[in-house]
């Protein structure tokens, strides 16, 4: 056997022996770290997969995606496609969103001549294939196995759906395979489609297969000044993209709170090893004088914290994909988020990413081990065996510099403008900052510390002392704390900042007593205006703002903004604005309020002009306010409906919103507004508050993994405050029995350490607090913000915040009085007798 | 691969269409679908011309069949096939949708090509809508994106514009129509309402150009066309047919078919032999005799096609050797349209006497389709 192999074995068995509790506990916490990466990513993935795999199918094979507004164009343009040189095939579709009665979400239908899609979408075709016929027949459906999962029907039943506020009913003939298409779709044939839905003539999308060796942007080029206003020729990465931008700040975002978790848990690893090693410095340094060289010590060490990692890592993929797995079945691969459409992804074990995460697991636990390895390594072996030297091997004196300077690189880096759409100075600046707020812990603990009073009390005092003569381990039982407090504070405060932002603008938004809807929000289910007047004329009804909600494709290469047709005031007074026109208008140009997102996304700023493709026409608009929209992560804008309704002649309305006459009960005019319809029960009524209360409803759920996350911080941020203590105590124990030698009781040590305990406790506390506000401020304001293109008022959850605290606190006294209690259970005088 | 998903796309749906509109069950008199009332097909019928040259469209089910051998620029012996099928589904007819499909047009075109050793084949589907698909009235005009078929100054005009393979030819007739069946109406089985309206015209010169890949060369031959329509071809026991059309080289013209019931025996048959003098003979079903020879298995499809014949019409006794074994036309990802065309010699006493076509369904699956049975 080597030698290396030999000081391996005495290192970890004496550890093994000494403390199999707390090296479950340390490998416990890494496997917490590791399954909640490995879950997020995977969750991810598999999300980002089935949304991949969705649009590819629906692009298909096509080389140029010939698309306008959602209204649509008409058909005559496919058949003029279908004619161009250099086009081989043209498919010719209509993708509207149907509100299923009863639902609360709408069903995608892509309504496809397939004979013709056979050629773009083989794939989907070959999934209709066995009713391919049967689909000609009117008022037929297919539906993606998901789809026809989450509607409960199966082939032969019959699919009520909502087209303007009457009934109507498509069979479904058939489900697909699940291979077909991933997500919820309905397939329709073209022109069953076009007469139920009320399109006639029309088509919203043409796929366009090239003849080989045809230059597709001259094609491009030339179709553009071919197609109408509105509808432009798109390659398929360009869909693609769009498809998958709308999701991409939010995958990434919980990536990086993974990422987080992981890298707690890895720095637990560094404190205990950090601390373990500290204790061990006299068995350490006597293997040392025994031959043991520093690199065998150094090595040794290391491999024991990479042992500790494996072990963790191990149990925390397995973990991870079991989590995944149960979340995915559960709530989606949105994880609740409303990103994507539900459906049931199935997270395949990735052999790959997990053997990655394992990895990464047990390098960052290697990693953590090695700097205090090193450090005890190159301690000369006398020294070390040299009782009390725990303490001066922390007391080397940690210049304040390299801290102050990755500080101040993470703030510098907040204020870098997002990349590709993605804040990653922001997450940059969030990392600089915690390491650059960590580095400074010792000197902040050292001056701190000596700044305290000294009490009279003889336990209280004797725990000033020992705190004041021992700051270097201190600093560093403090940045556990630290790391977990700081990051739990800065998320607790993004998030409360954000619910609070949400319920102000959601009562700004939602001001009315009742608001209705056909269903689901959809293409189909809309307020004619002859249900506008009978609802305006209803008993109890004072006042009705009806709106017409609509998806226009502002820019080709980027996901559709929702155009809002509604009463606006003169200055966009009943909009959350965020600043409105102080200079005159241009002339000509109709007004517009564009939502924040329009500003990040689109470059519009007050004051300027835009071109809004609208009706088949180009109208030019000018930017009258900016508001505020967590609705539409895209972007909106709102005109007036005054104004639209001339442009372009459509009265529908999509949403109203009711104001009652005095003395009205809420329930009694939804009851007499359902009465007035068919099917009126399913038609989607409900006072203010109930869809205010829904809305908060929703926004908790898609908040619930960060709470998860946050939860799992705050546990490991504990254990990492229960191992500091329980280590130190340990090591303490000659220093107890010396101390009950000279006549302290050892209810007095106890108490004691219960001081040191929530006075560390405090001060970690309040510098996590402090850092935690810092990052928070980055959070809001720049990765909020980069990522979803709105903005956040900051607020504090003072409460919330003084119960963690509090929590924090007593947990370190509490854990620091039990580990002084098992550690002053042996005789005074055995424990004197250890250090010799 | 890009074609290849098209393809399977595409082969579902043109397998799934074509058995759709043969499967046809034949009731007495009038054909009624759950939506429209296809007319029946009856005797005493006169067929007129050009008029019946063009499409019928209120009957359900409709093909211009042309097929023939070739020689190349470059000495190589082809033969080739290019067949529009209208039908008429059985869908409501009042939907306003431009796109509604009352008609579709399906087209086949299939290369047998000896150097390669199986079928260049093409397929494509369309609804007859916005004038990018239909079949005329009045003359012989039918028409899909691309391709078409149409009779022009008496010729008849053949383009075909598929992903591989490409034609242009001109088909010029040398005779009259031949007249099929009782004066144009061609029973197929016992079943009195199983019939078709149904000519033929063999012995066309064919000149123009075949394009592989791109690769083009200008072709001479001589071809066969058939035009038939009707409303329920195939009585409840027919699960396929064998058919031949062979140009006879003495100027006479030959054809034959037998509908096979389950047991693989005859269900129906029946011919026509045109003499060199132009003098029609026309076979009942106890003069038409099928007897199979040898035996090709699909490699692909797993299919058995007795791929030579033997075949007695009346005092004729023909040996049918095909050009070469594999002519199945592959559509192994549909269930049962997957059916066997190919050019074949016809040999009597040890000597070749004529060429032409011979058409072999149902020998894997009978012609019914699952999910798409007939009303």
């Amino acid at each position: 056997m080597s030698a290396t192999g030999t000081v391996l074995r005495a290192v970890a068995l004496a550890r093994l022996r000494e403390q199999p509790l707390r090296l479950l506990a340390t490998v416990a916490a890494i496997s917490l770290g590791v399954a909640l990466a490995t879950a997020v990513f995977l969750i991810n993935a598999g999300a980002l997969n089935e949304f991949g795999l969705a649009a590819r199918k629906l692009v298909g094979e096509a080389d140029l995606i010939v698309r306008g507004s959602r209204a649509g164009f008409d058909e005559s343009v496919f058949v003029e496609l279908a004619g161009q040189p250099g086009v081989r095939e043209a498919s010719p579709a209509l993708e509207l969103e149907v509100a299923p009665l009863g639902e609360t979400s709408a069903l995608r239908v892509l309504a496809i001549d397939p004979f013709r899609a056979a050629w773009v979408q083989p794939e989907l075709v070959a999934g209709l294939a066995p009713r391919l016929l049967d689909l000609l027949e009117p008022d037929t459906i297919v539906l993606s196995a998901a789809a026809a999962r989450e509607l409960g029907l199966g082939a032969g039943d019959r699919l009520e759906l909502r087209a303007g506020t009457s009934e109507y009913v498509l069979k479904v003939l058939d489900v697909m395979p699940e291979a077909a298409y991933p997500q919820r779709l309905g397939v329709m044939d073209i022109a069953t489609a076009q007469a139920a839905f009320g399109r006639l003539g029309l088509v919203n999308r043409v796929d366009l297969r090239l003849e080989p060796g045809a230059d597709r942007e001259r094609l491009r080029e030339r179709l553009a000044e071919l197609l109408p206003d509105g509808v432009s020729a798109q390659t398929p990465d360009v869909e693609r993209n769009r498809a998958a931008e709308v999701t991409r700040a939010y995958r990434v975002n919980l990536n990086m709170l993974a990422m987080v978790a992981l890298l707690t848990g890895a720095f637990l690893v560094f404190s205990t090893q950090a601390l373990a090693v500290l204790r061990r410095r006299t068995s350490l340094g006597l293997m040392r004088a025994l031959g043991a060289t520093r690199g065998q010590v150094e090595l040794a060490l290391t491999a024991e914290g990479a042992a500790l990692g494996a072990a963790g890592a191990i149990t925390g993929v397995l973990l991870g994909q079991l989590i995944a797995s149960v979340a995915l079945a559960k709530l989606g691969g949105d994880l609740g988020g409303g990103y994507f459409e539900a459906s049931s992804l199935a997270a395949k074990p990735q052999p790959g990413i997990l053997a990655a995460f394992f990895l990464i697991g047990t390098a960052v636990a290697a990693l953590g081990a090695w700097a205090p390895a090193r450090d005890a390594a190159r301690v000369e072996p006398a020294r070390a065996l040299k009782a009390g030297d725990a303490e001066r091997a922390m007391d080397r004196v940690r210049p304040a510099w390299p801290g102050l300077l990755l500080f101040g690189a993470g703030a510098v880096a907040a204020w870098l403008p997002p990349v590709g759409g993605l804040p990653l100075f922001g997450y940059a600046s969030v990392a600089l900052l915690l390491l650059g707020g960590l580095l400074l812990v010792p000197a902040f603990a050292a001056r701190v510390l000596a700044l305290l009073p000294r009490p009279r009390k003889v336990a209280l005092g004797t725990a000033v002392a020992q705190l004041k003569g021992s700051a270097g381990l201190a600093g560093v039982s403090l940045a556990a704390i630290i790391v977990s407090f700081s990051l739990m504070v800065a998320m607790a405060i993004m998030v409360y900042s954000f619910r609070e932002s949400f319920e102000h603008w959601l009562n700004e938004v939602l001001p009315a007593d009742v608001h209705l809807r056909v269903g689901s929000a959809s293409d189909t289910a809309n307020w004619s205006s002859g249900d506008q007047a009978i609802i305006a004329a209803t008993e109890g009804v004072a006042r009705v703002r009806f709106q017409r909600q609509q998806p226009v494709l502002f820019d080709p290469a980027r996901p559709p903004v929702a155009l809002l047709a509604r009463e606006v005031g003169e200055d966009g007074e009943g909009l959350p604005l965020v600043r409105g026109a102080d200079a005159r208008l241009p002339d000509g140009a109709a007004q517009a309020w564009i939502s924040e997102a329009m500003v990040d996304l689109h470059g519009l700023e007050v004051g300027e002009t835009f071109d809004l493709p609208l009706a088949g026409k180009t109208w030019r608009m000018a930017v009258a306010g900016v508001w505020r929209d967590y609705g539409h992560t895209a972007g909106a804008i709102v005109v007036d409906r005054a104004w639209y309704i001339a442009a372009t002649g459509d009265a529908a309305a999509s949403e109203g919103a009711i104001w009652l006459a005095p003395g009205a009960d809420v329930e009694t005019v939804i009851a007499r507004i359902r009465s007035r319809f068919e099917r009126g029960e399913t038609l989607q009524v409900a006072s203010g508050s109930a869809v205010k209360e829904i809305s908060m409803q929703i926004f908790d759920r898609a908040f619930a993994v960060t709470y998860l996350l946050e939860a799992v911080a705050v546990a490991i941020g504990l254990a990492g405050v229960a191992f500091a203590f329980s280590s130190q105590a340990l090591a303490r124990r000659a220093e107890f029995g010396m101390l009950r030698h000279v006549g302290m009781l050892r209810r007095q040590v106890i108490a004691m350490l219960a001081g040191e305990g929530a006075m560390l406790g405090a001060l970690g506390v309040a510098y996590g607090l402090a850092l935690g506000g810092v990052l928070s401020l980055v959070l809001v304001y720049v990765i909020n913000r980069q990522s979803f293109n709105w903005s956040i008022d900051l607020a504090v959850p003072w409460l919330q915040l003084g119960a963690l605290a509090a929590l924090l606190v007593s947990a370190a006294a509490v854990t620091a009085m039990a580990s002084g209690r098992a550690a002053t259970s042996d005789s005074a005088v055995r424990a004197v007798r250890e250090d010799w | 691969m890009k074609v290849g998903g098209a393809a399977r796309g595409l082969a579902a749906l043109a397998g799934a269409a074509l058995a759709w509109l043969v499967a046809a069950v034949a009731p007495a008199d009038e054909v009624r679908g759950r939506h429209v009332a296809y007319p029946a097909v009856v005797p005493g019928h006169l067929l007129e011309f050009p008029r019946d040259f063009g499409a019928h469209p209120d009957f359900r089910t409709e093909w211009w069949y042309a097929t023939g051998w070739l020689e190349s620029a470059e000495g190589e012996t082809l033969g080739f096939q290019v067949t529009f099928f209208r039908t008429r589904p059985d869908v409501p007819q009042d939907n306003p949708s431009g796109f509604a499909a009352r008609q579709l047009i399906i087209a086949h075109a299939a290369l047998s090509d000896p150097a390669r050793g199986r079928l260049w084949h093409e397929q494509r589907i369309a609804r007859a809508s916005h004038g990018l698909a239909g079949a005329a009235e009045g003359d012989t005009d039918v028409w899909l994106d691309r391709w078409r078929l149409r009779r022009d100054g008496g010729r008849y005009l053949a383009r075909v514009a598929g992903e591989q393979l490409s034609f242009e030819l001109a088909l010029e007739p040398t005779q009259p129509p031949m007249l099929n069946g009782d004066a144009g109406f061609s029973r197929k089985g016992r079943e009195p309402g199983s019939a078709s309206y149904y000519y033929s015209l063999p012995h066309l010169a064919v000149t123009g150009e075949v394009a592989r890949d791109g690769r083009r060369v200008a072709v001479t031959g001589e071809a066969w066309l058939d035009q038939e329509w009707s409303t329920a071809l195939l009585d409840r026991e027919a699960t396929g047919w064998d058919w031949i059309g062979i140009n006879l080289d003495d100027g006479g013209a030959l054809m034959a078919f037998r509908l096979r019931d389950a047991s693989g025996g005859s269900h129906w048959a029946a011919g026509s032999w045109r003499r060199p003098d132009g003098t029609l003979v026309t076979f009942g079903p106890d003069e038409v005799e099928f007897i199979p020879g040898r035996r090709w298995r699909s490699p692909r499809t797993g299919i058995e096609f007795p791929v030579e014949w033997r075949v007695r019409a009346g005092a004729l006794d023909l040996e049918l050797l095909p050009l070469m074994d594999d002519q199945e036309s592959d559509s192994r990802y549909t269930t049962g349209a997957v059916y066997w065309e190919g050019a074949v010699r016809a040999r009597s006493a040890d000597r070749e006497v004529g060429r032409g076509y011979l058409e072999l369904t149902g020998y894997g699956e009978p012609l019914r389709l699952p999910g798409s049975s007939p009303p």
